[in-house]
Formats: C-alpha cells, sequence, structure tokens
C-alpha cells in the first residue's frame, strides 16, 4: 500500500436534487488512499447517486469532490482519474474481450497494449476467453471482464456499482473473495456501491450506511454492528432487539434503566444519546448475545447479568443454532439465536424462559426515532 | 411421533399418447396464406417476364419464346448510361438521406425526452399524403420563380451547382439536383425509422462507460454509438436506395428527358412503346445489378457478427 494520498475521495457538502426531491443531502465524507469503502443502503438511498458523482456522471447540485489535491467536480468522467464497473457491466457487446480491456488504454494513446491486456486477463482468469463476444460469457465471467476493464487503466480510485447484483448466491461470495484478493493486489481505493449488508460487512474495512440521502453512521463493519448509533443501523445491519426503557438513576459509568418492572444496566459509553433521570432510552441487543435458560433454573442465572422473561413464541432449528422468538412483556418478538451446545430440551415453544445477557453487550439508541426504521428496508432487499 | 410406512404402490402410469399430428403441420398452415400470395403474385410474374424477356415477336403476329437472350445485351448497351445515373442518383440521395436522418434519428432515441413521440409523427406524417402529391409539391417549392430559386440565386449556390453539373441556368427544376432532392424526401423516414430502431436499442450505460474509459463524446461516438447502430445503417440504406433506383416517378415529375433513371426506360418500353421484352430484360438486368452491389455491401459492412 503506497503512504501517498492521490488516492484520496474527499468529498465536501457535495448534495444531488432533482427539483423538488433531494436523492443526497449535503454529505461530508473521506475515503482515504488504498482502502475498501462500502456505501451500504436501500435502494434509492443516494447511494449510487453519491458514486455518479465521484465518476463525474453526475454533476452535483452543491459541494466539491476531491480526489488527492485535485478538485475534478466539474471535469467531465473522461478526464477523471477514476474508473467505473458498472451494475450489469456495460460491456461493448461489439468488441470482444480483449478489446474492451483494451478499450480505455487505446483511448489513451497507448499503441502497444497486448502485454497488459494478457496480464490482467491472466489476473481474472480470463486468458483463454480473449477473442470471445461478451454475451458469449456466464454472468461471473462478464463481471470479472468488467473489473478488468477498469482496473487496467490503473485508475486512482475504483468505483464499483452494485457489481454481484446479477450473480447468484454462490457465485456473489465467491466474487467477493476474488475482489477483495484483487483489491489487495492492487492497492487501489475501491468504492463499493451494495444494499447487501452481508456483502459490505465481509468485503469493506469501512462501511457508511446510508439512508433517505444522508449517511446514517459510518465505521468498521464491527464497529457498526456492536454499537449501532441509529435504530436504522441497528435494524439494517443484521437484526436487533430493541427495548423501550426509562432512565431509573446512574451508578458510576453505568446507567440503570427500568423496561417492564425489569432492571436492565447499559454502559454509559454505549449509549449514543443523552439520558436523563426519568427520560426514555431504546435498548438495544443483538440476538446472539442472549443465552436462554428455562425458568425453573433462574436462580443459577448470575446476579450481574441484564435479565428478561418471557415465553417461548416460537423455534426453529437451523443446524449451527436454534432461533427463538420469544414473547415477553418488554417486546413481543424477541429474538435469541442459541448456539447448538447443549440443548435443553425443555426449550420447546410454551415454556417459560429467562433471557439473560452481559450488560456489556447492550446499546442504548436515542428513544425519539422509530423503533422500526430499516426492518421494511431489510424485507424489501429479501424479497 | 412420526412413523414412516411404505407407500402403496402406484397405479401404473396412463400410457402417454404420442403427440397429435395435426400440431405438427399447424406452421405450415400458418405459411400457406403468405406463400400462396408470393406465389401468384410474386413467383409467377417473375417466370412470366423471364419469359417474355426472352421473346421475339411483334404486337401484331404474338410473341414467341426464341430464346432470345441479345435483348439483354441489346438493352444493356442502350440504356446503360441511365442505369449509372439512376445508381448515381439513388446513391446520391442515399447518402444524403444517411447525412440529415443520422442526427435525427439519434436526437429522437437520446435527446428528445417527451418530444419523441411528436418528432416521430412529425417523420411519418409524410406518408399520409400520397407519394404523387408530395412529389408535385416539390415542383411548387423548386419553381423557377419560387422563394428557394431566388435565394439560391442571391446566395450564388446556384453558381456552384452550375459548375458541377447538377442544376443548369436559373433553373432547380429539371435538373439532376431537382430529382435528387426529390429521392431524398420521399425515402428519408425509410432510412430514419431502422435509424432509429437501432439507436433506441443501445444500452445508455455503454456511453457512460466508454466517457469514463476516458471517450471524449466524438470518440465514444466512433467507437461505441456508430458501430452499434451498423444494422440500422444497412437496413436505412437499403430501404432507400433499391426503392429509389428503381423509382420513375421523382426523375418524371421534377427532372428532364436529360435526368431520366431506367425506372422511366422501363416505364416508356411497357406503356409506351410496348416493346415488353426489352421492358422485362431491362427490369431483370436492374434486379441483379441491385442484388450484386447488396450482397456486396452487406458483405463489405460486415453485420452478421452484430449482436
Amino acid at each position: 500500500m503506497t503512504t501517498d494520498n492521490s488516492g484520496d475521495v474527499r468529498l465536501s457538502g457535495i448534495s444531488k436534487t432533482y427539483g423538488s426531491f433531494t436523492a443526497v443531502h449535503p454529505l461530508e465524507l473521506t475515503v482515504p488512499q488504498g482502502s475498501f469503502f462500502a456505501l451500504l443502503g436501500a435502494s434509492g438511498c443516494g447511494k449510487t447517486t453519491t458514486l455518479r458523482m465521484i465518476a463525474g456522471l453526475e454533476e452535483p447540485s452543491s459541494g466539491t469532490v476531491h480526489l488527492g489535491d485535485q478538485e475534478v467536480t466539474h471535469l467531465p468522467p473522461y478526464k477523471r482519474p477514476v474508473n467505473t464497473v458498472f451494475q450489469s457491466y456495460a460491456l461493448f457487446p461489439h468488441l470482444d474481450i480483449f478489446e474492451n480491456v483494451a478499450f480505455g488504454l487505446r483511448r489513451r494513446g497507448i499503441k502497444s497494449v497486448k502485454k497488459q491486456v494478457e496480464e490482467m486477463l491472466e489476473l481474472v482468469q480470463l486468458g483463454e476467453q480473449a477473442r470471445k463476444k461478451p454475451h458469449q460469457l456466464s454472468g461471473g465471467q462478464q463481471q470479472r471482464v468488467a473489473v478488468a476493464r477498469a482496473l487496467i487503466n490503473t485508475p486512482k480510485v475504483l468505483l464499483l456499482d452494485e457489481p454481484l447484483g446479477a450473480l447468484d448466491l454462490k457465485l456473489r461470495r465467491q466474487m467477493q473473495l476474488e475482489l477483495k484478493r484483487i483489491q489487495t493486489e492492487v492497492g487501489i481505493t475501491f468504492i463499493h456501491v451494495t444494499h447487501d449488508q452481508e456483502e459490505a460487512m465481509t468485503m469493506a474495512d469501512t462501511v457508511a450506511v446510508m439512508n433517505a440521502g444522508r449517511v446514517e453512521q459510518l465505521g468498521s463493519p464491527t464497529d457498526l454492528y456492536e454499537n449501532p448509533q441509529t435504530t436504522f443501523v441497528a435494524n439494517f445491519l443484521g437484526t436487533s432487539n430493541l427495548i423501550e426503557a426509562e432512565v431509573d438513576s446512574k451508578s458510576g459509568e453505568d446507567i440503570v434503566l427500568r423496561a417492564g418492572g425489569g432492571k436492565l444496566v447499559l454502559p454509559e459509553s454505549r449509549c449514543g444519546a443523552p439520558t436523563t433521570t426519568g427520560g426514555k432510552v431504546l435498548v438495544g441487543v443483538r440476538p446472539e448475545k442472549i443465552s436462554l435458560t428455562h425458568a425453573d433454573d433462574a436462580g443459577e442465572i448470575a446476579e450481574n447479568r441484564n435479565r428478561i422473561t418471557g415465553k417461548i413464541a416460537d423455534s426453529s432449528f437451523i443446524g449451527v443454532s436454534t432461533q427463538y422468538v420469544i414473547d415477553s412483556p418488554v417486546c413481543p418478538e424477541f429474538e435469541v439465536y442459541a448456539q447448538n451446545i447443549d440443548r435443553d430440551p425443555r426449550l420447546v415453544p410454551g415454556a417459560e424462559v429467562v433471557l439473560h445477557w452481559n450488560p456489556a453487550h447492550t446499546f442504548g439508541l436515542d428513544a425519539a426515532q422509530d423503533i422500526d426504521a430499516g426492518v421494511a428496508e431489510v424485507e424489501e432487499e429479501a424479497a | 411421533m412420526a412413523t414412516v410406512t411404505e407407500a402403496p404402490p402406484l397405479a401404473p402410469a396412463p400410457e402417454t399418447k404420442p403427440p397429435r399430428k395435426r400440431g405438427r403441420w399447424t406452421p405450415y398452415w400458418l405459411l400457406l396464406p403468405g406463400l400462396l400470395w408470393l406465389i401468384v403474385f410474386f413467383a409467377l410474374p417473375m417466370i412470366y417476364q423471364a419469359s417474355t424477356s426472352v421473346q421475339t415477336g411483334s404486337l401484331e403476329e404474338g410473341y414467341k419464346v426464341t430464346w432470345h437472350f441479345a435483348t439483354y445485351w441489346d438493352a444493356l448497351s442502350e440504356y446503360w448510361p441511365q442505369f449509372l445515373r439512376s445508381i448515381l442518383y439513388a446513391g446520391s440521395a442515399t447518402i444524403l438521406c444517411l447525412i440529415l436522418g443520422y442526427p435525427l434519428a439519434y436526437l429522437i432515441a437520446f435527446r428528445a425526452g417527451r418530444w419523441r413521440n411528436l418528432i416521430m409523427i412529425l417523420v411519418i406524417a409524410p406518408f399520409f399524403t400520397s407519394f404523387l402529391i408530395r412529389t408535385l409539391a416539390w415542383k411548387t417549392i423548386l419553381a423557377d420563380s419560387g422563394p428557394v430559386v431566388s435565394t439560391l440565386n442571391t446566395l450564388h449556390v446556384l453558381d456552384v451547382t452550375n459548375a458541377l453539373g447538377w442544376t443548369a441556368g436559373d433553373r432547380v427544376l429539371a435538373t439532376p439536383l431537382a430529382v435528387v432532392c426529390g429521392l431524398t424526401y420521399n425515402f428519408l423516414p425509410f432510412m430514419i425509422l431502422p435509424l432509429y430502431t437501432s439507436l433506441e436499442r443501445i444500452d445508455g450505460r455503454l456511453h457512460e462507460a466508454a466517457g469514463d474509459l476516458y471517450a471524449k463524446p466524438w470518440t465514444t461516438f466512433r467507437k461505441v454509438t456508430f458501430p452499434l447502430s451498423m444494422p440500422g445503417v444497412v437496413s436505412g440504406t437499403l430501404l432507400t436506395f433499391i426503392p429509389a433506383a428503381g423509382d420513375y416517378v421523382n426523375a418524371e415529375l421534377l427532372g428532364s428527358t436529360d435526368t431520366r433513371m431506367i425506372g422511366n426506360v422501363i416505364q416508356t418500353q411497357f406503356l409506351r412503346i410496348l416493346d415488353y421484352p426489352t421492358a422485362a430484360a431491362l427490369s431483370f438486368i436492374l434486379m441483379a445489378a441491385i442484388l450484386f452491389m447488396v450482397t456486396i455491401y452487406i458483405r463489405r459492412a460486415g453485420t452478421e457478427d452484430l449482436v
């Protein structure tokens, strides 16, 4: 990886409006050289528009785009040192694979392209297919041609617009690893637009979650998953159980909350919202952090754990784990994923149970938000 | 607990009947009306004409098939100037149509937005008037005392076209220019429609991809848009050139005896001189010439390869 910053992408206050519709609200974003950056969001959240503004295919309504120290806001695409892998690839149907890949080099007046093109086709493992036309290749192969066609120009930044959207699941997984490998190998800044949260988390070092034209949260995949700052992020990235709770008191570095008669502890450092005694807070916990104990054994649970009582409404066995839906007074559909290590035969639908977890795994969110934000988006993408 | 019991043996599956015979013949039945039409109105007249072209005789004594192939040679040696002229005029009109039609088709396909349908209607609108009337209208437009001729005169354009031999004196009417203009006008929609169809099918993202890969707009056009529109260019030029080469109305109404095309000769032979063998031979020569040129053209354009 190089140390210069010529591959930094800096967006300052860029926005895009179409008539009265704002696709992207003024956005501040810096993508450091050499990173694999993902813009994640549901369709229509403005992620593709943002990408197209970096590529020069869309003129921002306000703000500036910098690549390193160069301002490129008003440069046409053919003068920008960035290349794009388009959704559905946009390969030139009248040119063979070799000529598709050589296109960018030839336009820059490079005469002897043979060696470079062959090397690039080798990198994406398509050396054999050089003289075929795009329509003779499979989806995965076309995708690799699209990557090769962009990468051969050694752009400062490679933009990927839902590059794996048209592939089936298995191929998608394979290509995710492939793209990650190529990125590590060439060390170019990758900006990847996707609606698939798993894809974003597997591939990117940094993920920006976008919603309704704004970046909701930006951080490493672990950070986003463990410390979501908004209900949208909590629900869109994985599953979260969110409970509405009331602030009871503060003790040391912890906040003590009351929810449905029970008591919950939340570390203050993990609370993204201001708290005042008597105020409301949304308490969240991921389903895999929770342990499930039959109500008869409630006495064995350590004293310092957060606990909630409920009744198993549904359970589904999926091999590695069992997913339970618990009906509890604080949340009607509490989700719990339990590893199948020692299965308690009493944990069947109808059983009274206690859910308990380490308070350190609790996170707090501003209660003023819509508790279901992001849920519909996940369902829509899954459909 | 659920238990597994053996399922009762299935009743033997009813024997599948072979597919009904009628289904196999359906495509042929559907072809029949079209085939009959072609046999009666295309194949039979062709055979009749072919036999006419090798007959000798006279109207009074009747014609007989004498395998007199010399008619072909005589017709060609007498009327080759008209043949050449037809090809020249039709070729010029085709090139003019391409120059005028391509930008318009491009505009409709990529830039017209909500005006697209309106412009399409304007392109097709002339078809609502008869071919003859439209050509006669050009007679008025190009009239000696009309505004077009006087404007061209004032701008000294006529001096240039006179020098090139396209016009003569202070006139446009009854000159090659008038005939080519008429042909261009009448066949322009046949150029625009196929061009539009093939341009419209081009994925707009290919333009973006070309721009993204350092192609300036003009390069994008040369390397991506134009090659992808080749099927439209080929069918447009064929649809213009073939009927234009055989046309006689434009030369008849807008031209003079010096601008007679092969269509006019055939028409005169058939309807006025009543020399049927020569007329039939000329028709076949024209057909063979066009077929020959079109074959070479399609080979050269190399469109079989295009998606």
